[in-house]
């Protein structure tokens, strides 16, 4: 007997990030512009209630998806904001953050062998998800010139019109893209032609800085099609307290739920108690680190610009995606880290190669100092 | 939010940001930022910029006391021709109208608790309209205009993660 792992684990590289996180733990005294997650803390009244609920001893299994009042809660947020209603006992399924939620949604309403489109570059883990459910990947390159914006004829020339899936995720983790309601109904209709279920990782939604978040589940012909993922991470700086969800038609969420109660049973409570408080009362706080973002956003931009680096106007999430000046960007990170102290990811990890993901998720007086340490770096 | 607002905004996240870095963080020019400040200070909305400061991390012994004060009116006498009267007192850091069971909200500073005391029997208590002081000397400090003064949080995320 030996632990030779799975062909569907063995067929999944090492995260392309990890070697550099390793070169990056054995420094100190580094900037990091290479966090995906905010620096700020929760609100203090989301992480007061989390606290309280410990006091008073609620620390069982909730509902598997999720305590009522929390999915209630959740469907009035996308009825607010969207105009979009989702039943809350139906439709909503509380997860252990929206991962749990993205990796239910492919084993419940994947098959083996259907193809999932996915629009690239993009957060880690959709395409090695796709090879654990033994579904084939099929990457949609998004371009530069369309300000990595997905369109109609990305999808065509990428052949995802035969697609069982599309994937894909606005605002955008690693460019910063962020597609208006406008811009969506090319690719909502693309779905709706070639019969497409869309699964739609909302989690940066609130961070979208030139335009209001539109959903894709909004438009028309669309909620029937669509699994949205969103959660508390972003939004709130939530990240360790592991809570998002997904809202569907009630036979996705069933499937997805047979999955999770078998697996997960249920969220972390404490999380949920925090989630609740955060929903009810932490939108200044929200508002505020949006603030905040912005500001840095416009802050690096400004910087690449004058430094003459190619850096289009991302408008949302907390990251920028500039055109890297070296032909090879791992060895332009590996440098920048090694000579300047400053760590950026390499955009080939999310599949953007020639780019560079880097993160304004860190406070103003590091991000100066970064910057002028990226500018002394390529002029010198 | 408009640039005036904005530019407010972020001095009073950090008064000490520069013209340049006020530019970058609105997309404003440096021209503008400086005629939005201008604006600002002679319109009478900033009123001036100082340091938040932890006296506790000095060698300077500074004595705080906040003060209600209590006060009867007549006809020739208002709540602004009373204060007018205090804030000249260069002890005198800040005075509020307040509601309540008391009218005047006071913080007065010192080098001593004797000064400070002497200064509320001296000065403030024998004016006429004033009928009643209660002082309360302020032991310690958590939070001042927002900034805690607690040690920060240190950064323990990863220093890349997806």
């Amino acid at each position: 007997m030996t632990f030779e792992p799975a062909e569907r684990v063995a067929d999944v590289p090492p995260s392309g990030i990890r070697r550099f996180f390793e070169l990056a733990e054995e420094m100190d005294d580094i900037i990091s512009l290479g966090v995906g997650e905010p620096d700020f803390s929760a609100p203090w009244a989301a992480r007061e209630a989390g606290i309280a609920s410990l006091e008073r001893g609620r620390t069982s299994y909730t509902a598997n998806r999720g305590m009522r009042e929390l999915r209630e809660l959740i469907a009035g947020d996308m009825r607010t904001r969207y105009g979009l209603e989702y039943d809350p006992d139906d439709e909503v399924l509380v997860t252990t953050g929206a991962s749990e939620a993205i990796d239910l949604a492919y084993r419940a309403l994947i098959d083996p062998g259907d193809t999932v489109a996915i629009a690239q570059p993009s957060f880690v883990s959709y395409v090695p998800k796709a090879i654990f459910t033994d579904a084939e990947p099929l990457p949609v390159q998004t371009r530069r010139e369309d300000e990595f914006k997905l369109t109609r004829a990305v999808l065509e020339e990428a052949g995802a019109a035969a697609a069982d899936v599309l994937v894909m995720c606005y605002p955008n983790n690693p460019t910063g893209a962020t597609m208006t309601g406008d811009e969506l109904q090319e690719v909502a209709a693309f779905a709706r032609e070639n019969d497409l279920l869309v699964f739609s990782d909302e989690i940066y939604s609130a961070l979208s800085y030139e335009h209001e978040h539109t959903s894709i589940a909004t438009l028309e012909g669309m909620r029937e099609r669509t699994v949205v993922f969103n959660g508390f991470s972003k939004a709130y700086a939530m990240t360790g307290l592991r809570l998002g969800y997904a809202m569907a038609p009630a036979e996705a969420i069933d499937a997805m739920n047979r999955i999770h109660q078998y697996t997960m049973l249920s969220a972390p409570t404490t999380a949920q108690y925090a989630a609740i408080e955060a929903l009810e009362s932490c939108s200044d706080e929200v508002e505020t680190m949006c603030n905040q973002y912005d500001r840095r956003r416009k802050f690096v931009l400004s910087r690449f610009d004058e430094m003459g680096i190619d850096c289009f106007r991302a408008a949302g999430a907390f990251y920028v995606f500039p055109a890297c000046p070296w032909d090879d960007t791992t060895a332009f990170a590996e440098a920048l880290l090694e000579e300047e102290r400053v760590a950026i990811v390499p955009g080939e990890a999310f599949g953007g190669e020639g780019h560079l993901r880097v993160s304004y998720a860190t406070g103003l007086e590091d991000l100066k100092t970064a910057m002028n340490r990226i500018e002394s770096f390529i002029s010198g | 939010m408009s640039s005036r607002g904005e530019i407010l905004a972020l001095l009073l996240e950090n008064a000490r940001y520069t013209t340049e870095d006020l530019a970058r963080q609105t997309d404003l020019s440096e021209a503008e930022v400086d005629a939005a400040i201008e604006e600002l200070e002679a319109a009478g909305v900033i009123k001036g910029y100082q340091a938040v400061v932890d006296w506790d991390e000095t060698d300077d012994e500074r004595v705080r006391a906040h003060v209600e004060l209590n006060v009867t009116l007549d006809r020739e006498t208002s709540y602004a021709d009373i204060a007018e009267r205090i804030v000249k007192f260069p002890q005198v850091q800040s005075l509020r109208l307040v509601s309540g069971d008391y009218d005047f909200d006071m913080t007065v500073e010192g080098e001593s608790m004797r000064e400070v005391s002497h200064f509320i029997s001296d000065k403030v208590a024998p004016i006429p309209e004033i009928t009643q002081t209660v002082t309360h000397y302020i032991m310690d400090s958590y939070k001042e205009q927002g900034i805690e003064f607690a040690d920060g949080d240190d950064d323990d995320r990863l220093s890349v993660s997806p």
